[in-house]
C-alpha cells in the first residue's frame, strides 16, 4: 500500500493535496452549532447532482414530452419518485443550508479582513445557486414553472433600449416555449452545475489557505504553536476530528429531510407548488404567481418599488429590479461596509446585535410577503381618505422593510464603528 | 437559534390561510382498515362517472392492484375503454373533440387532487345548485360558472341556492361560520354582506348520507390517484428515519470519544 502511494506521490501529489485541504489542515477548535453549515453545503451539493443524474436518465427535455416524462418518472419508473423527491427537497434545502451558512458568516465577521474573497467566492457561489434554480424551476414544465420563469425573464425585458431585445435573447423566443426549456435544461444539468463545482473548489482553497474563522473571532495563527502538537494553540487538526463531527451533522441533516421526503415532500406547498401539477398552458395565467421561498423576500422587493419614481419618465419596472439586484449583490460589499474592532458577535454591542436581529426580521418578513399577493393585508380605508385609502397595506410594509434592509448595509459603516465594543480575548472560549 | 429556525418554520407554514373564498367542508378520512374498500368503491366511482370526458392519462388500469384488486377483477369492472391493463386511463375524445363538443376540455384528473386538495374536491362535488342562468342550468358555490354541468345530479338530485343578507361583515361571518359547511360570504350593494348556502330542493337516488359517502370515496380515490405511491413512501420513511436514528447513536457516541481528549 506504502509503495502504491509513494509510486502515485512522485506522479500526482495526492498525499500533499489531501493534507494541504484537510488531512492537516488546522482548524479553531471551538466550531458550534452554526459551523455545520459549510460541510452541508457540499452534501447537498453532490446529493443534488448525483439525484440529478439519475433524474436526467428519465428526464425528456420536451414541451410535450416533460411535464409527461415526470409523471411517468413519478408512477412508472422504480424509485424514481425517491429520487425526484430527494432532488426537489435538496433544493430547498440548498437555500436554507446556505442562507444559515451566509448568518454565520454575518454572525462571526467571517468576511472580515483576510477573508474578504472567500466571502465574495462564496457570494458568487450563492448567485450561481440563484440561477441552478431559476433554471431548474422550468424543467417540470407545470404551470408555476412557465409563468415563473415567464416573469423573471420578463425582468430583463425591462432594462432600458436593450431589454426587449434581451428578453429574446434569453427565452430564442418570443415567449418561453420548447426553445427555452432546451436551453435552460442544457444550463441546469452541465453550464451551471460545471460553474459551481469550480466555485465550490475555489472556496474550499481560499479557506484552506487564510485559514478559518471561529465563534470568537480570533486569529489562531496569530497564536504561538504548542510546543508538544506543534500546531497553533488553539488549533486541531480537521482529520479527524472535523471529519467526524461534520458526519454527525450530516446524518442529523439526513433525519430532517427525510421526514420531508418520506412525510410531506409538497411541505404545505412551499417546496412543491400545488400549481405547478397543472401542465404549462401558455395561454392561462395563473391568478397568483409566486416564485419559491428561497426567492420571495427579493421577489417582495422587487415589488415594493413603485413603477412611478421620477417626473417626465415613463413608469417602468426597472426600478424594482435594481432594488431587486441591488438587494442580492449588496451581500458582496459586506467587508469593506463593516468598521467594527470586532469580528465576532460575541464582542459587539447592543447595536450591531439590534441591527443584526432587525435585518433578519426583514428578510424573514419579506420572505414572507413575497409568497403572498399584495392584497393580503387589505387596504388602508377611510381614515386615510384621497391619499393611501385604496393602497395595499402589506405593499406599504413591505416599502418600509425594503428601506430598513438596505439601511442594514448603508449604515453599517457608521454603527459598527460608533458600537461599544467588549474586549476580545487571547484565547478560544 | 433555535428561535430562529422556529421563526423560518413559523413562516413557511402560516401563510395559507389568506386567501378568500367559499368556505370549504372537511373531507371525511378514512380509518386505515376502511381505506382499501373506499379506494375501491372510488376507483368504481370514477370509471363509471368521470373518465371518458375526464381522463386520467398518467394512470395505468394495473396500478390499481395497489388497490388490492386482481388483474382480472380491473379487467372485468373497471375497464371500459381498452383491454389491455398495461395502458393509462386516456379518453377517446380529442382535445379538438372536447372543445367542441363541451365548449372547454376538461381537465386531466390525474394529480387533480394535488392541485386543489381533497377538501376542495369534496366541498365542489357538493356544491352544484340548479341556476337558469347558466349555460348547462347548474351552478357551483365553490366554482362559480363552472363549465361542467352536475353529471351526479341523478344520485344527488338537485339543490338550490339560498341568499342571506345581513347589515354587517361581522354578522354575516358568524352566519358562515355558523351555517357549519358550504357558506360563500360576498359583499352586496349598500355595505351590505349576503351568506350564500345551498338546500336541498329535489331528491336524487342516493339519501343525503349515503351521497356524500359516494363523493368522499371518489375524493379518497382522486388523493390516492393523484400519489399513487404515498402510503408506500410512508412505509419506508419510517423504516429509514430508524435507521438514521441507530446511525446518529453510533456517529454521535464516536464524535464524543474522538472530541473527548480535546480541551
Amino acid at each position: 500500500m506504502q509503495r502504491f502511494l509513494t509510486w502515485i506521490d512522485e506522479r500526482f501529489p495526492m498525499t500533499k493535496l489531501w493534507e494541504e485541504q484537510w488531512g492537516k489542515y488546522v482548524a479553531p477548535k471551538n466550531f458550534n452549532f452554526w459551523y455545520y453549515f459549510g460541510s452541508l453545503a457540499a452534501f447537498v451539493l453532490v446529493l443534488q447532482i448525483v439525484t440529478g443524474i439519475f433524474l436526467a436518465m428519465t428526464y425528456k427535455p420536451d414541451a410535450t414530452k416533460a411535464f409527461e416524462s415526470i409523471e411517468y418518472m413519478m408512477r412508472d419508473v422504480s424509485g424514481g419518485w425517491f429520487i425526484r423527491y430527494m432532488h426537489s427537497t435538496g433544493a430547498s434545502a440548498f437555500f436554507i443550508v446556505v442562507y444559515l451558512h451566509m448568518f454565520r458568516g454575518m454572525m462571526y465577521g467571517s468576511y472580515r479582513k483576510p477573508r474578504e474573497l472567500l466571502w465574495i467566492i462564496g457570494c458568487v457561489i450563492y448567485f450561481a445557486l440563484m440561477a441552478e434554480a431559476f433554471f431548474g424551476y422550468l424543467l417540470p414544465w407545470g404551470q408555476m414553472s412557465y409563468w415563473g420563469a415567464q416573469v423573471i425573464v420578463n425582468l430583463f425585458s425591462t432594462v432600458p433600449w436593450i431589454g426587449p431585445d434581451l428578453g429574446t435573447w434569453i427565452r430564442g423566443d418570443y415567449t418561453i416555449s420548447d426553445v427555452t426549456l432546451d436551453r435552460f435544461f442544457a444550463l441546469h444539468v452541465a453550464a451551471v452545475p460545471l460553474i459551481l463545482l469550480l466555485l465550490v473548489a475555489v472556496h474550499l482553497m481560499a479557506l484552506h489557505e487564510v485559514g478559518s474563522n471561529n465563534p470568537d473571532g480570533i486569529e489562531i495563527k496569530k497564536q504561538p504553536k504548542d510546543p508538544k502538537t506543534g500546531i497553533y494553540l488553539d488549533g486541531i487538526y480537521s482529520h479527524p476530528y472535523y471529519t467526524i463531527k461534520d458526519l454527525v451533522g450530516v446524518v442529523f441533516f439526513l433525519g430532517v429531510f427525510f421526514i420531508v421526503v418520506f412525510f410531506m415532500p409538497d411541505v404545505g406547498g412551499y417546496f412543491l407548488e400545488s400549481n405547478n401539477f397543472i401542465p404549462a398552458d401558455p395561454l392561462k395565467t395563473p391568478e397568483h404567481i409566486a416564485p419559491v421561498w428561497y426567492f420571495t423576500p427579493y421577489y417582495a422587493i422587487l415589488r415594493a418599488v413603485p413603477s412611478k419614481m421620477l417626473p417626465y419618465i415613463q413608469p417602468t419596472q426597472f426600478y424594482g429590479v435594481l432594488a431587486m439586484a441591488a438587494s442580492v449583490l449588496v451581500f458582496c460589499f459586506l467587508p469593506w461596509l463593516d468598521k467594527g474592532p470586532v469580528k465576532s458577535i460575541r464582542y459587539r454591542g447592543g447595536l450591531y446585535k439590534a441591527w443584526l436581529a432587525v435585518f433578519v426580521f426583514c428578510f424573514l418578513l419579506l420572505g414572507y410577503l413575497g409568497t403572498v399577493p399584495v392584497t393580503v393585508w387589505g387596504q388602508f380605508g377611510h381614515w386615510a381618505e384621497g391619499l393611501l385609502d385604496t393602497m395595499d397595506r402589506a405593499t406599504w410594509v413591505a416599502r418600509l422593510l425594503t428601506i430598513v434592509y438596505f439601511l442594514f448595509f448603508v449604515l453599517m459603516p457608521w454603527y459598527t464603528a460608533r458600537d461599544k465594543t467588549k474586549p476580545v480575548p487571547e484565547r478560544v472560549r | 437559534m433555535t428561535r430562529l429556525l422556529v421563526a423560518l418554520l413559523l413562516v413557511a407554514s402560516g401563510a395559507t390561510a389568506a386567501e378568500s373564498g367559499p368556505r370549504l367542508l372537511p373531507a371525511p378520512s378514512e380509518s386505515w382498515f376502511a381505506r382499501e374498500a373506499s379506494l375501491q368503491r372510488g376507483a368504481r366511482n370514477f370509471v363509471n362517472y368521470c373518465l371518458n370526458c375526464h381522463s386520467a392519462q398518467y394512470m395505468r388500469y394495473s396500478r390499481l392492484t395497489d388497490l388490492g384488486l386482481t388483474e382480472a377483477q380491473i379487467k372485468d369492472n373497471l375497464m371500459f375503454a381498452t383491454d389491455k391493463t398495461g395502458d393509462t386511463m386516456t379518453v377517446a375524445m380529442t382535445p379538438t373533440e372536447a372543445k367542441a363538443f363541451l365548449g372547454a376540455v376538461p381537465p386531466d384528473l390525474t394529480a387533480e387532487a394535488r392541485v386543489r386538495g381533497k377538501d376542495w374536491l369534496y366541498s365542489y362535488l357538493l356544491a352544484f345548485y340548479r341556476d337558469d342562468q347558466t349555460g348547462t342550468g347548474w351552478n357551483n358555490l365553490v366554482f362559480p360558472n363552472v363549465g361542467m354541468p352536475h353529471v351526479l345530479w341523478n344520485l344527488q338530485g338537485s339543490q338550490k341556492l339560498v341568499e342571506t343578507e345581513f347589515e354587517d361583515r361581522d354578522k354575516a361571518e358568524a352566519a358562515a361560520i355558523a351555517a357549519k359547511g358550504l357558506a360563500l360570504m360576498e359583499p352586496a350593494a349598500g355595505g351590505k354582506f349576503v351568506v350564500k348556502t345551498v338546500a336541498a330542493d329535489i331528491p336524487g337516488s342516493l339519501s343525503g348520507p349515503q351521497y356524500e359517502t359516494f363523493v368522499a370515496d371518489l375524493v379518497n380515490y382522486l388523493d390516492y390517484m393523484s400519489e399513487p405511491v404515498r402510503h408506500e413512501r410512508i412505509n419506508i420513511g419510517i423504516v429509514v428515519l430508524i435507521f438514521i436514528g441507530v446511525l446518529f447513536g453510533l456517529v454521535y457516541s464516536l464524535k464524543r470519544d474522538y472530541w473527548n481528549e480535546v480541551h
